[in-house]
């Protein structure tokens, strides 16, 4: 191991000798207004899960034992890796999601973010959150990984009703559910979400509302309604394609939709992305910088991450995948220090592809300044202002483009994958027509 | 490399149509064929070597008209015909015997396949009866009504036919085509009963159906096993004893009749022909009577099967003749040829092809668009009967507008394309040629004739100027276990079809005679006849012209946009099912958009037809955080790059695929 680690140790020198050369160049301003580039958001991917749940086609694995101490050690380095690599000083979320993040030990928590924090800037205020199940989260536990620095909690609840718990695969009964929001609830007060499904096979709108009534007497500020999608693998698609369960009917599902964010939408929930909700400011930080495309780094295994590795002298962002499968990944990272497995770099047009469909799931779309900060010469205006297919969707009132910027309306978030494949080829035939950049590097 | 491949022309000759409804459905799939190419190639080096080098060449003078026999075999499909050749040619001397002579005269793949004969054959045979030598000409004809001009031709060249009858299926709709064919051609029918070594063999039945439907003496039946070679020896005496010797004269001037043709790629086109007067020769010259274009003959010479070249041939004798012709339409089938400066009254008969199922063929994509017009170039080289015009979807591109003799000719040539080109095409809907009277001065003018016919929907003209619509119609045969009688019946009236006659052959089978409109019958009629039977009814059919029908041009809408390419003629009472059905498969194969869509099938202003696609009321991934974007990003610019090629009508996209749904022939139901 001797000379791996001295390796890792030459190479962290040259990055630390890099960023002090840059430090040199570029003094930095306040940490709050710090350049997009010299912050990031912060996913770990635990991949470990108790049981399969039947619509899940995650990176998950359901282990005999296991040997958190080297995961712990791994998750660790790879953090350390990634951040060096990125030339990132400020973390401004983490995310712990899998698998079963809440049936790590607090430790292993402890230990990312304490090495994060040695590695960039974490700051106090930082948003930690922690995917929990409620089987595996005792009150007991949640208050350990509150004290290990998870400050919010996302809670797995799916369902109320104990037949499509069953149905799913879930550990837990809607009892279970409730009890662990309440205790969440309790630790973490104004900082839990839960998450629910619709759009199961056989599940009506009227019952499925009541389930939504239920939780909103309980729940806290923030909830996701997530329609099911039948992912090929999963034991449900396997079902339904074999009859043995009825197929989701999309109409019942669309419903469940309207009707559950109209409800939401009357007892003060925002609807700040197509599937998110907040009251009180609740939205999640984490996330919002995916639908933002600001930078995020992925650790653990199958982790994705996109960012510019600065700290190894890049300019261009990067679509990063870690190695999929956790001994092989651990292999890696005890190897090399990470587990990354793929590099893709994003071209502008691609990441301006990303801003606006990524932008587009949120409820203020894309602003003339966000916009600008990814494409200074071509604007919004520019882009989308004189096509006449973009009109049309304007008339019917499901898209609007005004002196904010661009974004979905009401009717217009349900049906944003239809309107992508109209802007999605606008954008890309106005790139292509924009006055020639001078040619790179040469 | 593509070389010419047997005989040219399609003939139909084991008449199978419809083979079972498996085999049918069978032949939309692309098949690969490895070996095609080597065996054509080979075939026709042997046919090069057995003109250039055979010295011997046969006197045919020797053979007078009274020891030569002409005559066919007709059949229903797999009642034995091809293999009764075989027998027939191994007992003369003609092929060895051996035991690859299965069908030697079936030479294409889909002949095998489909253990029909599409391709016709003619063969010398010599045979010696009672110390003298006689020659035997077995003009092989083509069975099927897609062919029935053809076969009249072959027919009129013959003075006999062998009618071959399996002993257990007993006697089937081609049967009696076959038969009163040769029966209003005013020749000898000698009744062959086939298959007796089967297990479940009924000759005596046979006998007694043939008797009762073709009033035949039950001992002039001939029972054979063609399989084991029972009996053949006396198919080939009775050949000699029934069948009249040809009426003709070697001292009159020259009349042939050209019964068949083919293209062969170094020496042009070979013309089958049978020498009603006179004697031809190298360096004669001849005149075609249709043409009139002459021609100096540069070869001579009879079929066994292959060419042999000979000296001369004569009067009531049956052979080839290579005459510098270029191109099959030069040899139609039916054209009488005679020596220059020497005109005949030309034979009776002769009729230039004449197309009745039209269908568009498109490449499945329109890279391919090269490829498959020299696919269809080299096929029609061989068969003048397919009528091509070049035509263009806005859907499905670039293609053509093919006109067949029929069904089977179609899904032949179609089965041709795929097997022996390896072509992947779009066969839409076949339609039939429609006629309208005109009454407009007007369009009269324009057109220059008063009854125009109509073989797109776009030139249909408007009732208004119109004294009257025509379709074509069809004298079917049905013949059934009496059992299937009642649904049979309801079918044919559900397919507009007149009854006119119905008579049991035997104690337990029904002979139904129906006049159908063409149309009825184009598309699946056959494969719900054999379902709804069980499999056990056959049918056959014949051109019966035109009658007065109440057409008219149906109209499908897309929120009220015409929908050029699915523009259809249809009968007025059948306009709503079809106008349903059209309007179904739209909304199957329409993928849902940010609106909704109305599918409407109208006749002028009047909707007859609807159907909704709901617009999407929810299409956006529900969960996309770090680890989707790729593959959402991924997806969306797949779906972003297939819209491109979508066709705008309004402003719904609607993809090919839809309109190959809608206009593509459909498989069973």
């Amino acid at each position: 191991m001797a000379l791996p680690a001295a390796r890792a140790r030459g190479w962290a020198a040259a990055v630390k000798m890099a960023q002090r050369r840059r430090h040199a160049e570029a003094p930095r301003g306040s940490p709050s207004r710090a350049p997009p580039g010299s912050r990031a958001a912060l996913y770990v991917h635990w991949p470990y899960c108790e049981k399969r749940c039947s619509y899940c086609n995650f990176n998950k694995y359901i282990p005999r034992g296991v040997e958190e101490a080297a995961m712990r050690s791994c998750l660790v380095t790879e953090a350390q890796t990634l951040l060096r690599l990125s030339g990132v000083q400020r973390v401004e979320s983490v995310f712990f999601g899998g698998g079963t993040p809440s049936l790590a030990s607090p430790n292993t928590v402890a230990a990312v973010l304490e090495a994060v924090d040695q590695i960039s800037h974490l700051p106090a205020d930082s948003e930690v959150t922690l995917e929990a199940n409620p089987t595996s989260a005792p009150g007991s536990r949640l208050a350990a990984f509150g004290a290990a620095g998870v400050n919010r909690l996302s809670i797995g609840l799916q369902s109320l009703d104990d037949t499509e718990l069953q149905l799913l695969g879930r550990t837990h009964s809607a009892r279970d559910a409730l009890q662990t929001l309440a205790e969440a609830r309790r630790l973490f007060p104004g900082r839990v979400s839960v998450d629910l499904m619709l759009g199961l096979p056989a599940q009506q709108v009227g019952p499925w509302l009541g389930q939504l009534r239920t939780l909103l007497g309980c729940c806290d500020d923030h909830l996701s309604l997530y329609q099911l999608t039948l992912e090929r693998g999963t034991a449900l698609f396997t079902q339904v394609q074999r009859g043995a369960l009825p197929a989701p009917d999309p109409e019942l599902a669309a419903e469940m939709y309207q009707e559950g964010r109209a409800m939401l939408r009357e007892v003060g929930f925002r609807q700040y992305e197509v599937s998110n909700f907040a009251r009180n400011g609740a939205l999640s930080t984490h996330n919002w910088t995916y639908w933002q495309c600001g930078q995020y780094l992925g650790v653990g295994p199958g982790a994705h991450g996109r960012f510019v590795p600065q700290g190894a002298g890049g300019h261009t962002r990067e679509a990063r995948i870690q190695t999929l499968e956790p001994d092989n990944w651990m292999k890696e990272v005890m190897l090399f220090g990470h587990g990354t497995r793929r590099r893709v770099p994003l071209g502008q047009l691609e990441l301006l592809e990303e801003v606006l469909a990524m932008g587009l799931r949120t409820d203020v779309g894309i602003t003339h300044q966000h916009w600008q900060q990814f494409e200074p010469q071509l604007s919004l205006w520019d882009v989308f202002g004189a096509s006449q297919e973009v009109k049309a969707l304007l008339a019917q009132g499901l898209l609007l483009l005004d002196h904010r910027g661009l974004r979905c309306s009401w009717e217009g978030l349900a049906v944003l994958d239809s309107l992508l494949l109209t802007l999605l080829p606008r954008l890309q035939e106005a790139w292509q027509q924009r006055t020639p950049s001078p040619v790179q590097g040469g | 490399m593509w070389a010419p491949m047997g005989r040219g022309r399609w003939h139909g000759c084991a008449l199978t149509v419809w083979a079972t409804a498996a085999a049918h459905r069978g032949i939309l799939e692309p098949r690969p064929m490895p070996t095609r190419g080597a065996a054509a190639k080979s075939r026709s080096q042997d046919r090069l070597y057995s003109s250039a080098d055979r010295k011997e060449k046969i006197d045919m003078s020797r053979f007078s008209v009274e020891n030569i026999r002409n005559f066919s075999i007709i059949a229903h499909v797999d009642h034995g015909k091809s293999t009764l050749a075989d027998r027939l040619l191994e007992l003369t001397g003609t092929i060895d015997k051996t035991k690859n002579n299965k069908q030697v005269l079936d030479k294409l793949q889909v002949e095998r396949e489909r253990g029909i004969t599409v391709k016709a054959q003619t063969a010398s045979l010599f045979y010696n009866y009672e110390g003298k030598q006689y020659l035997l000409n077995l003009i092989d004809t083509p069975g099927h009504v897609d062919f029935s001009y053809e076969v009249s031709r072959s027919l009129s060249a013959c003075q006999g036919v062998l009618l071959v009858v399996d002993a257990n299926e007993g006697i089937q709709a081609q049967t009696v085509a076959n038969f009163f064919l040769a029966f209003e051609a005013q020749l000898s029918v000698i009744p062959v009963i086939n298959k007796i070594d089967l297990k479940n063999a009924d000759p005596e039945r046979v006998e007694k159906q043939i008797e009762k439907v073709f009033d035949i003496p039950t001992d002039e039946c001939i029972k054979i096993s063609a399989k084991l070679g029972t009996n053949v020896e006396r198919v080939l005496q009775a050949v000699i004893e029934r069948i009249p010797p040809p009426k003709v004269h070697r001292k009159n001037p020259l009349k042939a009749l050209v019964f068949d043709s083919t293209f062969d790629q170094y020496r042009g086109v070979i013309a089958n022909v049978a020498l009603f007067d006179g004697v031809v020769s190298k360096g004669d010259k001849i005149v075609s009577a249709h043409t009139k274009k002459i021609y100096e003959v540069n070869e001579v010479g009879v079929l066994n099967p292959n060419e042999q070249p000979t000296h001369k041939l004569y009067a009531g004798q049956v052979g080839y003749l290579i005459a510098g012709m270029k191109d099959v339409t030069e040899a139609q089938i039916g054209d009488t040829l005679y020596l220059h400066k020497q005109p005949v009254e030309p034979l009776p008969g002769f009729k230039s092809a004449k197309p009745m199922v039209f269908a568009g063929m498109y490449p499945i994509d329109q890279s391919e668009y090269n490829n498959l017009k020299s696919a269809v170039e080299k096929l029609t080289i061989n068969d003048s009967s397919v009528t091509v015009h070049r035509d263009s979807s806005l859907a499905l591109g670039a293609g053509w507008r093919l006109g067949f003799l029929g069904l089977l000719h179609m899904e032949v040539f179609n089965q041709r394309l795929e097997q022996e080109y390896n072509a992947s095409v779009i066969l839409t809907t076949p339609t039939v040629p429609y006629k309208a009277v005109l009454s407009s001065a007007k369009l009269i003018k324009e057109y220059r004739e008063k009854e125009i016919t109509i073989i797109n929907p776009a030139q249909f003209p408007d009732k208004s100027k119109v004294t009257e619509y025509l379709e074509p119609v069809v004298l079917g045969t049905i013949i059934t276990p009496d059992e299937y009688t009642g649904k049979i019946m309801m079918l044919c009236q559900a397919r507009r079809a007149v009854q006119k006659n119905m008579v049991y052959i035997d104690q337990n089978r029904v002979m139904l005679k129906y006049l159908f409109p063409l149309n009825e019958i184009v598309v699946d009629f056959y494969d719900s006849l054999k379902s709804l039977s069980s499999g056990y009814a056959s049918f056959d059919y014949e051109d019966a012209g035109y009658q007065t029908a109440e057409l008219v041009k149906m109209d499908i809408l897309l929120n009220g946009n015409l929908v050029e390419e699915l523009v259809t003629i249809v009968h007025k009472d059948k306009a709503h099912s079809v106008g349903k059905a059209i309007c179904e498969r739209l909304k199957d194969s329409l993928p849902r958009q940010l609106f909704e869509i109305a599918i409407q099938a109208a006749i002028g202003s009047k909707i007859i037809a609807r159907e909704t696609v709901k617009a999407y009321r929810k299409n956006v991934l529900a969960k996309c955080y770090g680890g989707d974007i790729t593959r959402k990003m991924k997806l969306l610019k797949r779906q972003a790059e297939g819209k491109k090629k979508l066709r705008k009508i309004g402003n719904i996209e609607v993809p090919k695929d839809a309109f190959i749904k809608v206009l593509r022939t459909q498989p069973d139901k």
